[in-house]
């Protein structure tokens, strides 16, 4: 049979589906490693200080880059619109879509990808010098589950803390865009707050949550996926940490798109 | 070659094989250690040492052939089984792969705890018994791993492994990395463990000194296999051209 086929169409075809059983293969690695986090996140032993340290790391550390994030966006945002819609004669339009934009979208991916930046970056980084210099295999041999003492705690605690983080964004954003409109744009503070207040509605803001806990299991995922597959010293180290972020990053993206489309459907 | 029986083995691996993609690191590794016994592995770097640690410890798992542990199977069990069976075992990591994370008592009493935060006053207690016992003082019970020498990480590594009374200990390249004389400390400390807890010692190393100092056989494995054992007296005169051209350092041989 393959005598009829010359070699170098065969190694065409060899090529091409190399890469793609690759990718497969890939995609098939971390749906497992999502499932077996997921079954030891609510079979014991559980390890209730630890989630609460992550917690403080991810949730409570980040919060300084997230809210200066925050606070710059929703500024620029308000000018951004003032000035394109005053061409239009419809600058009055700044609070309402200070508040859509920001709940709906800039604060939920602004603050994924800060903290993907942040967060995922540290935990690649950290479980996968624990790869290299064994102590993975030490925590093993030890009797202790990597997925429930390492891997667990990061998600669970970036699941719950980026819903919390992008609330926070959110009212810190809002504020940047009132606090310009206000001193710069000349903007009635009493108007801009209830124009503000009747343009925030509750399913914004649940998007806003469900995108947040999407964001946060990504992060949590890249991380600890890529930090755990880690080989190769330090320069292993340096690679798996560079995947993560890049990979957490295009993931964080994609799936605001797929809920947006969603959402909106 | 020949298995030397003599009642039950306490570890025994029968035709072991490992691949990594095209690459066949254990191509039928045959082996048996005899309870109370200590036994070095020797053999040039990337010939499988580690791996044949990580196979019996089910770090990682052979593609084919038998380990058993007491009599018990190891290949192929579940993870809560695994870790029943790795109660037996306490391994030295060759680079320590203490936890840097936590504080020196935290390391020692880890196998105990498993991470939990129990009894923080009895932990140091058995920490420091455990210190006490491979030379090291209760002061360095707050440091972390990094604010200590090598050869103190070490024993500290060592201290972690014997902590819950293995029956079992693997110990990978104790002396490598360390100056002469804290090499031989760490032989000695060996072989006392050894003598005095009355545990199987299993030691992987190509420092010829160490492993006819803590080692009562010797099995040198080439090529995915092993290629000679014997007991250590044999060592320099086993008549296998391998094992001469290995033991002597000899850029020339049969190795290449």
């Amino acid at each position: 049979m393959t005598d009829s086929f010359p070699a170098s169409i065969l190694a065409a075809f060899a090529a091409l589906g190399r890469p793609v059983i690759g990718v497969f293969a890939m995609i098939g690695r971390i749906a497992t490693f999502a499932v077996t986090a997921l079954l030891r996140a609510v079979t014991p032993p559980f390890y209730p200080a630890r989630f609460a340290a992550q917690l403080m790391e991810i949730g409570w550390y980040s919060l300084p880059v997230v809210g200066l994030t925050a606070i710059f966006t929703g500024s620029a945002l308000a000018q951004q619109i003032y000035t394109g819609g005053s061409r239009f004669d419809a600058s009055s339009t700044v609070p309402a879509i200070v508040v859509f934009g920001m709940v709906r979208e800039l604060g939920p991916v602004l603050v994924g990808l800060m903290v993907a930046g942040r967060v995922a970056s540290a935990m690649a980084a950290e479980l996968g010098t624990m790869r290299v210099t064994e102590q993975l295999d030490a925590l093993a041999t030890l009797r202790t589950d990597a997925f429930r003492y390492l891997i667990v705690p990061r998600m669970a605690a970036a699941v719950i803390a980026l819903p919390v983080m992008v609330l926070i964004a959110n009212s810190i954003g809002i504020m940047g865009g009132f606090l310009l409109a206000i001193y710069k744009l000349g903007f009635n503070a009493a108007s801009y707050l209830a124009t503000t207040r009747k343009f925030l509605q509750a399913d914004d803001i649940w998007m806003a949550v469900i995108k947040a806990a999407v964001f946060g299991f990504i992060i949590g995922l890249m991380g600890c996926y890529n930090g755990s597959r880690t080989a190769g010293g330090a320069a292993g180290v340096g690679k798996a940490t560079t995947d993560a972020v890049v990979s957490a990053f295009i993931l964080i993206l994609f799936s605001d798109l797929i809920i947006t489309l969603v959402a909106i459907r | 070659m020949a298995e030397i029986v003599r009642g039950a083995p306490k570890i025994k691996l029968t035709e072991v094989v490992k691949r990594f993609g095209d690459n066949s690191v254990l191509d039928g590794v045959n082996l048996s250690v005899e309870p109370g016994e200590s036994v070095a592995i020797i053999g040039g770097s990337g010939t499988g040492k580690s791996v044949t640690l990580k196979c019996i410890l089910g770090l990682l798992r052979p593609d084919s052939g038998s380990i058993t542990v007491d009599g018990t199977e190891v290949v192929g069990v579940g993870s809560r089984e695994m870790s029943r069976i790795r109660t037996k075992f306490g391994m030295l990591f060759q680079g320590g792969a203490l936890f840097d994370s936590m504080p020196v008592w935290r390391n020692v009493t880890f196998g105990l705890t498993q991470g939990r935060m129990t009894d923080a006053a009895q932990m140091r207690r058995i920490a420091e018994e455990n210190l006490e016992r491979v030379g090291l003082k209760r002061d360095i019970l707050n440091l972390r791993p990094n604010e200590l020498s090598g050869g103190m990480q070490k024993r500290v590594a060592l201290a972690r492994a014997i902590a819950p009374r293995p029956e079992i200990i693997f110990f990978d390249e104790p002396t490598t990395g360390l100056d002469p004389i804290r090499a031989d400390m760490i032989n000695d400390l060996i072989t006392s463990l050894v003598e005095d807890l009355g545990v199987t010692a299993l030691t992987i190393t190509h420092d010829m000194v160490s492993a006819r100092k803590i080692a009562n056989r010797v099995a040198m494995l080439y090529n995915g296999r092993i290629i000679w054992h014997g007991p250590r007296d044999r060592l320099y005169d086993s008549g296998n051209p391998y094992v001469d051209q290995f033991v002597q350092g000899r850029a020339d041989g049969p190795i290449r």
